[in-house]
């Protein structure tokens, strides 16, 4: 990736650009330099578990905010899964009215200071900026999200003003699954006027926001402050319900009065590669890895928490998508002294976000490419020592665009290791699917089969979004399908229609 | 959160606990268990359900202290007060077949516990249940007359001799199945080398034999694979596909070595916990002493 360009502008330029701001034309705009982020240092935050960027000030997101060119096509809009008005939202910002601000994104997004820090802008709302097509470079797109992370932290230092609520229509929903599908069901619900109930399985609230992406990039008491606005709209909240084994979704609509149910249980299964030793001590699934260390803290083991987690020397992540650079920037900030990136491709064609892979390299996480594991080996007490590595080379596109490893025969090398995480992906948690008669599920992904457009499934009154449906993907795509299945749900409680079989599907 | 309705020590380290968990009491079926984290901070850790009551919604738990987390329970939480985290039931429940066959139930130490549901569900479905109970000392053994209750036969086994037969449960087992008793299934529940020895014990008469697992676990839904154990060629999650497995496919001798992978971490804290109560009590005592001389 291009080395991002980090001039800052001083007080009075930014006063300046503020103060004019009515005034500019858009090719001024397109000269006008964009505002950067400051970052902690990466010799500093390796050592701590605060977040990379620092917040935008309120002149520097009122000045950022004046570059939007309020263009016609708003296709930041379209390229939002929840359809901020971002236009609307930053010419708010450049006027220096944040309350309006905020009220403006929170028409269409509850969790904001969430997906400010964990959306993938640079593919969405910001890759079709007007700013990034005119430079031919995503970088020098408006910086919605930085902004809108701005915004979301104003309101929480400056009064969160909880949503008004329709008036209470007598119907209950149970929401299945604390995560970002099924908090922002939950939240759109709640405004409507219906009762809601989130049933989670965890202990605390929130799903792959508190268990799996790490404090570092997405603040715990952050999470903590936007699912509180939720309890103050009156909903409700049951942790440790594993529905599927202490209630199944028969009971609460037959028995625990439920007009509807939202399935929002996440990609809850983690993949493994079926490799000799791949059960040896110090070979972690992702998700327990990132489980361990940031829903049970095992980084205070010894002082705060009881959850122990390997203490290691050498450690690979495998894998190049988001969740291996969670893992492998957390293991850093464990204080393993090497840390190592395992992918069978090449840097280029890595699905983790450039930000990210940037950042982990910043940090000092090795990258060993062209490479992927086919065993592992241990000691005589079952900790894995080493792992063999089949050496790749790039051959055609695949499906997916990218080029496919392909392996080198007979080149295959050791590979020192104490510990290996696998980021390999999640498929969908079968537990609800298993105890859920009449329920459809796609054979080959384990996913329950919804119409795309209301998240119905085959069974009436049950709802499903979020990773559940579609494997594993984004925070704001589970976001999109919790706001869309909240207003289907709506629709559902109010006409009490359901497309007879096959109609839905 | 879960109410304690009632805590007693009934052996050295052994703590009985009655929670008040209505919907886990409701849904429970032998061979399930729970996952209990004790306070804040606290380690996530899966206990099978002694025992239900699902009219007056309690469950009841047996646990011996073995680290930190456990010694945390049994020294400070109190009776009346509240367990932080309480989920279940988990896993999937034991097959009991509906046509009545006889039944070899052999449980090690505290494996009484987790048996004693499943041996009550073979009861109902008329079963012939004989079980052969072992512990360290005749004075050490729990639920004994729970067991001896609702059985037909009782086998006592001591490993010092001062009850019953002299030595381990495996050999209580061999004369049985030597002796040309016929049994439709075993069940072994108790330490990990235990019910390994019980498998082999068993396979030269090819009894199927049933285990319980208990592997280190989080979050007893099947997303972490912590719980993950070498079965019959393939890694099968503990949490929602067991815990109990058919034994003779269970790669025990890795499914140990798994149990200890934070041996020493575990001991650690488990020593400081024990250290940090000590000076404690130390405290108070020397704080009451100045408040007796003042």
């Amino acid at each position: 990736m291009s080395e991002i360009k980090k001039q800052s502008l001083t007080e009075e330029q930014l006063r300046e650009r503020i103060e004019h701001r009515e005034e500019y034309s858009n090719k001024d705009k397109l000269k006008m330099a964009k505002v950067w982020w400051r970052e902690q240092k990466p010799e500093d935050r390796v050592k701590n578990t605060e977040e990379v960027p620092f917040r935008l000030s309120e002149l520097e997101a009122q000045a950022e905010a004046v570059r939007c060119m309020d263009c016609i096509k708003k296709n930041c809009v379209a390229g939002c899964p929840v359809a901020i008005d971002v236009p609307a939202m930053l010419r708010l910002v450049g006027e220096g009215d944040f309350r309006g601000a905020v009220r403006k994104m929170k028409e269409t997004n509850v969790l904001p200071a969430i997906t400010g820090r964990v959306c993938p802008q640079e593919t969405q709302c910001q890759a079709v900026c007007l700013m990034s097509k005119a430079h031919k470079s995503t970088d020098e797109a408006v910086s919605i999200g930085k902004v809108e992370a701005f915004l979301a932290d104003w309101e929480r230092e400056n009064g969160v003003e909880v949503p008004e609520c329709a008036p209470a229509t007598g119907k209950k929903v149970a929401v299945i699954g604390g995560g970002p599908a099924g908090l922002t069901c939950a939240a759109d619900l709640a405004r409507l006027g219906h009762g809601v109930t989130i049933l989670e399985a965890f202990h605390k609230l929130g799903g792959v926001l508190v268990y799996g992406i790490p404090e570092f990039r997405l603040p715990k008491k952050i999470v903590e402050a936007e699912i509180g606005v939720l309890g103050e709209m009156g909903v409700k909240f049951e942790p440790n319900v594993v529905v599927g084994q202490t209630v199944t979704i028969d009971e609460l609509l037959e028995e625990e009065g439920y007009d509807a149910v939202f399935v929002a249980t996440g990609a809850g299964l983690p993949w493994f590669m079926d490799l000799p030793g791949e059960d040896l001590n110090g070979v972690y699934s992702a998700n327990e890895y990132l489980t361990r260390a940031n829903l049970m803290n095992a980084y205070k083991y010894g002082t705060e928490a009881d959850t122990p987690i390997a203490q290691s020397k050498r450690l690979a992540v495998v894998g190049g998508g988001n969740v291996a650079m969670d893992s492998a920037r957390t293991a850093i900030r464990l204080g393993v002294p090497e840390v190592w990136l395992i992918y069978r491709r090449t840097e280029a064609e890595m699905p983790a976000r450039l930000e990210e892979i940037h950042h982990a390299k910043e940090e000092g996480v090795k990258l060993h490419l062209l490479t992927s594991p086919v065993e592992y080996t241990g000691n005589d007490k079952g900790f894995v020592t080493s792992m063999k590595l089949q050496r790749m080379e790039l051959g055609e596109p695949d499906a997916s665009g990218r080029r496919r490893p392909v392996p080198i025969e007979g080149a295959i090398e050791e590979f020192d290791v104490d510990t290996v995480v696998v980021s390999i992906g999640n498929g969908a948690n079968p537990l609800i699917p298993r105890t859920t008669p009449g329920l459809d599920t796609n054979e080959r992904k384990g996913t329950i089969v919804v119409d795309f457009e209301r998240f119905m499934t085959s069974r009436p009154a049950v709802f499903a979004g979020g990773d559940i449906v579609v494997g594993a993907s984004t925070v704001i795509m589970a976001m999109g399908h919790g706001r869309t299945a909240a207003a289907s749900i709506h629709q559902y409680l109010e006409d009490g229609e359901w497309p007879s079989n096959g109609e839905a599907n | 959160m879960a109410k304690i309705l009632k805590k007693k020590t009934i052996a050295d380290k052994i703590t009985w606990y009655e929670l008040d968990a209505p919907r886990i009491a409701r849904k429970r079926k032998p061979g399930q268990f729970v996952i209990v984290r004790p306070c804040e901070g606290g380690e996530r850790i899966p206990l099978t359900i002694a025992d239900a009551d699902p009219e007056k919604g309690s469950i009841t738990l047996v646990v011996q202290e073995v680290g930190k987390t456990t010694a945390y329970m049994g020294r400070e939480l109190e009776e009346g007060g509240d367990m932080l985290d309480v989920v279940g039931p988990l896993g999937t429940a034991t097959h009991i077949p509906d046509t009545p066959g006889r039944i070899l139930a052999i449980a090690g130490g505290l494996g009484i516990a987790p048996l004693y549901p499943i041996l009550k569900g073979f009861k109902e479905k008329g079963h012939e249940v004989t079980v052969i109970l072992g512990a360290r000392s005749s004075d050490l053994f729990i639920m004994r007359e729970m067991t001896e209750a609702l059985v037909d036969k009782v086998l006592i086994c001591t490993d010092d001799g001062s009850e019953g037969h002299h030595g381990l449960v495996t050999e209580v087992e061999k004369q049985l199945l030597e002796s040309g008793e016929k049994f439709d299934e075993i069940i072994a529940i108790g330490p990990a080398i235990m019910m390994k020895f019980c498998v082999e014990t068993a396979r030269p008469f090819q009894v199927p034999i049933t285990v319980s697992l208990n592997t280190i676990m989080i979050d007893g839904t099947g997303m972490c694979g912590g719980c993950r154990v070498q079965y019959g060629g393939a890694d099968k999650f503990v949490c929602v596909d067991g815990p109990e497995f058919d034994g003779y496919q269970v790669n025990f001798d890795r499914m140990m070595q798994r149990q200890a992978a934070y041996a020493d971490q575990e001991k650690k804290a488990y020593h400081d916990y024990l250290c940090r109560l000590e000076a404690k009590a130390q405290q108070i005592e020397a704080t009451e002493k100045e408040g007796a001389v003042s």
